[in-house]
């Protein structure tokens, strides 16, 4: 519940947003020491880059945004700053390139907390700095109370990679595995409990996490990678379907190999809900030539960040653009694209 | 997972499977025709599509017939349009289970109705409902009751506490179902050849199995109350098979883990308290079906949407390129519709069979499309 209506503790307000000394106030007590680097220290209207640096790791830029508007901002296992970092460096991560700068734009809700900001940036300095990347540029509005809900992040990434790597959803091709780095649907179980809608309470944290470390050790055990998408709203379902209609191929799926927590199974069992369709925040969809399964298996489950990894099926080459799963009594089923968002049933 | 892995075991599905072919395929062959099983409950045909039950079966021999027992589905768009201009008061929080909100109207459903302003709320169970009620004690919550005798005690249990505690501002747009009289309307269909019923489960649970009597004793057709899980389906199909071979006629409990021969007396005492028959009740595809539907009793006239606010209780015909009923009914397959996966898919669905996962064409459209025949109509459609 948001009482800051009245509570007396310290919020954003209308003037933060106003461009004056209350905003200049806000970016240097609370954004600049969090965030802390050189680049952002300047205080220009942008961050500039030294091109040599950026060289040395690849010959090709990797540029990406996205934007972050969860509710509840926190969740067990992370909160929106975690995300709003993470998520950026997956989406870098996942083309093989080493993330390195991210910007951070801020849209708040008149009546936030300073508190709860703080807090947030804090979490995203944290996570930038697991990552290994520097938030170097940012913007920070205030919306009127109701037009936005408490606050939305977006951040935009660059990262470089490495010469050589050549990811690409085009690139799936019969005999292919398709692997994943863990159990699936923890964040969408995780957020969905948040809510506290539901009446159910279970121990299931999202596995909000940066995945380039454990990116840089597959492309070490397979450089031919492939392809690569982290499965976060739509879940492994999508991402797959994504590969299968890019690289006209069919993929197979076998249900009993889905890594899954039994709690999260618990959950989708109660609600009506598959795992294949759960949002991810930590979890990435591999396909990667069949001689190398085993090798890059191995090296992701000596990660901590793949841990519990799986091959979950293979590309084949018929039926095109069609995603099937063998499910575990013995039957199959195509496993389509979602239509909207999934609803639970009624009985 | 305990109480789900024993129920999907897949040596024991083989065995069974091995077995419904032995017993299907003479039967088949003696009719000339695949034998036609009716699956009435919506969450048996999810269960068929979601295992891929349907492929591991011969299709020679059996055929599914997907019948009426999708609430969501059998809802005729009036009554979507007359829950539109309900939640549209800027009085009301218009509550609703969530794979209702997808279902059209003539203007469209709940969730483009929240989109364009609308206070309309998911809710998990009824009780959530009277919860927000009591929250917001200066706005009207009307909650969307919908479902067969599954939903049905719920649905009654709250309105009790509702007025044990005393709270108006709480009222049930009542649109359940009674799902017998449907199963008489299709068994007298003149166009029908089911060999043969899986029960409804959770119905029954609720009713028990006396209820069905006169299908096997008048109708002379086999019926077997049946589970969720793939086995259950797989066990239940096995058991109608079997009377079949032998001649029998009978309604037969499969799931007595959770279906007592009686159905559960305090459920159906709630039932009894609050609701009354409707004379008739429009289904989508099927039109009106006498005794079919429940409404509030006088008593309860205060938890009345329809007698609290001004319902413009509209009648808007299906759409006529709709084939929904000649599918409920089982006569065509949803992917011999003229208009299936073309002008009605599930982004953009015409008949409500599309909406819901419990949908007989949704589920086509979703978990089978890999061995679809063409349609035979849409050839010269």
């Amino acid at each position: 519940m948001d009482g800051s209506i009245h509570s007396s503790a310290p919020t954003v307000t209308m003037a933060h947003g106003g461009g004056g000394r209350a905003m200049r106030g806000l970016i240097e007590k609370i954004l600049l020491p969090a965030f802390d680097n050189p680049l952002l220290a300047t205080l220009e209207d942008q961050a500039r880059v030294p091109l040599a640096e950026l060289a040395a790791h690849g010959d090709r830029l990797a540029f990406t945004t996205d934007s972050y508007v969860v509710t509840p901002i926190e969740f067990p296992g992370g909160d929106i700053g975690k995300l709003a970092v993470c998520g950026t460096v997956n989406d870098l991560a996942v083309s093989g390139a080493r993330p390195l700068f991210l910007s951070c734009a801020l849209v708040l809700e008149e009546g936030l907390e300073l508190e709860a900001l703080s807090k947030i940036a804090h979490s995203m300095a944290r996570s930038a700095r697991e990552a290994g990347v520097s938030i170097v540029t940012g913007d920070t509005k205030v919306v009127q109370r109701g037009a936005a809900d408490r606050i939305f992040i977006n951040t935009a990434g660059i990262g470089v990679v490495p010469a050589g790597v050549n990811i690409s959803a085009t690139r799936a091709q019969p005999g292919d595995a398709v692997i994943v780095n863990g159990n699936l649907g923890d964040h969408g179980i995780a957020i969905l409990l948040a809510r506290n809608e539901l009446a159910l309470s279970a121990a299931v944290v999202s596995d909000c996490q940066p995945l380039h470390g454990l990116v840089a050790a597959m492309l070490k055990a397979c450089p031919d990678l492939h392809c690569l998408r982290d499965a976060t709203r739509g879940g492994v379902a999508t991402v797959l379907n994504e590969f299968a209609v890019s690289s006209q191929v069919g993929i197979r799926l076998h249900e009993s190999n889905l890594p899954l927590n039994e709690v999260v199974r618990g959950g989708c069992e109660i609600l009506g809900l598959d795992p294949l369709y759960l949002a991810n925040e930590g979890k990435l969809v591999a396909v990667v030539p069949g001689t190398h399964a085993q090798a890059t298996l191995a090296a992701m489950r000596s990660h901590p960040a793949g841990r519990g990894a799986a091959i979950i099926g293979e590309v084949c080459a018929t039926p095109p653009g069609i995603v099937i799963l063998s499910t575990a009594i013995g039957g199959d089923r195509v496993v389509d694209m979602l239509v909207g968002e999934q609803l639970p049933r009624i009985c | 997972m305990r109480y789900a892995d024993e129920f999907r075991d897949p040596a024991k599905a083989k065995v069974l499977v091995s077995e419904i072919r032995r017993l299907a395929a003479p039967l088949a062959a003696a009719r000339g025709r695949p034998l036609q099983v009716m699956e009435v409950c919506g969450g048996h045909t999810h269960t068929i599509f979601r295992y891929g039950l349907k492929a591991m079966l011969p299709a020679e021999s059996i055929e599914f017939v997907h019948g009426p027992g999708c609430p969501v589905c059998v809802l005729p768009m009036g009554r979507v349009d007359d829950c539109l201009a309900l939640a549209e008061d800027p009085k009301v929080i218009f509550t609703t289970f969530g794979d209702a909100m997808r279902v059209p109207g003539s203007r469209g459903s709940l969730l483009q109705a929240k989109a364009r302003g609308a206070d309309v709320r998911m809710v998990y169970s009824p009780l959530d409902a009277l919860q927000i009620a009591r929250a917001n004690s200066q706005r009207e919550v009307v909650f969307f009751a919908l479902g067969f005798e599954t939903t049905m005690p719920s649905t009654a249990l709250t309105v009790l506490q509702a007025k044990r505690d005393g709270i108006d501002n709480f009222s049930l747009f009542c649109n359940h179902i009674t799902i017998i009289p449907t199963i008489k309307a299709i068994l007298d269909s003149p166009e029908l050849t089911l060999d043969g019923f899986l029960g409804p489960g959770h119905v029954s649970m609720v009713i028990g199995n006396r209820p069905y009597d006169f299908i096997a004793r008048h109708y002379r057709r086999p019926i077997v109350v049946a589970g969720f899980e793939p086995l259950d389906v797989l066990q239940s199909l096995w058991m109608v098979m079997r009377q079949i071979t032998e001649g029998r006629c009978e309604v037969e409990n499969q799931y007595k883990r959770i279906v007592p021969e009686d159905g559960n007396e305090q459920a159906l005492a709630a039932v009894a308290a609050v609701f009354e028959l409707r004379e008739f009740f429009e289904w989508r595809g099927l039109g009106s079906i006498d005794h079919s539907g429940v409404r509030m009793r006088r008593e309860f006239s205060q938890f009345d949407a329809e007698r609290k606010f001004a319902v413009p209780n509209l009648k808007i015909a299906d759409p006529k390129s709709c084939q929904c009923g000649e599918v409920l009914k089982g006569v065509i397959k949803p992917h011999q519709c003229k208009v299936f996966g073309t002008a009605c898919t599930p982004e953009r669905p015409l008949g409500a069979l599309m909406v819901s996962s419990e949908g007989a064409c949704a589920a086509y459209h979703q978990f089978g499309r890999i061995d679809l025949k063409p349609a035979p109509q849409a050839a010269h459609a």
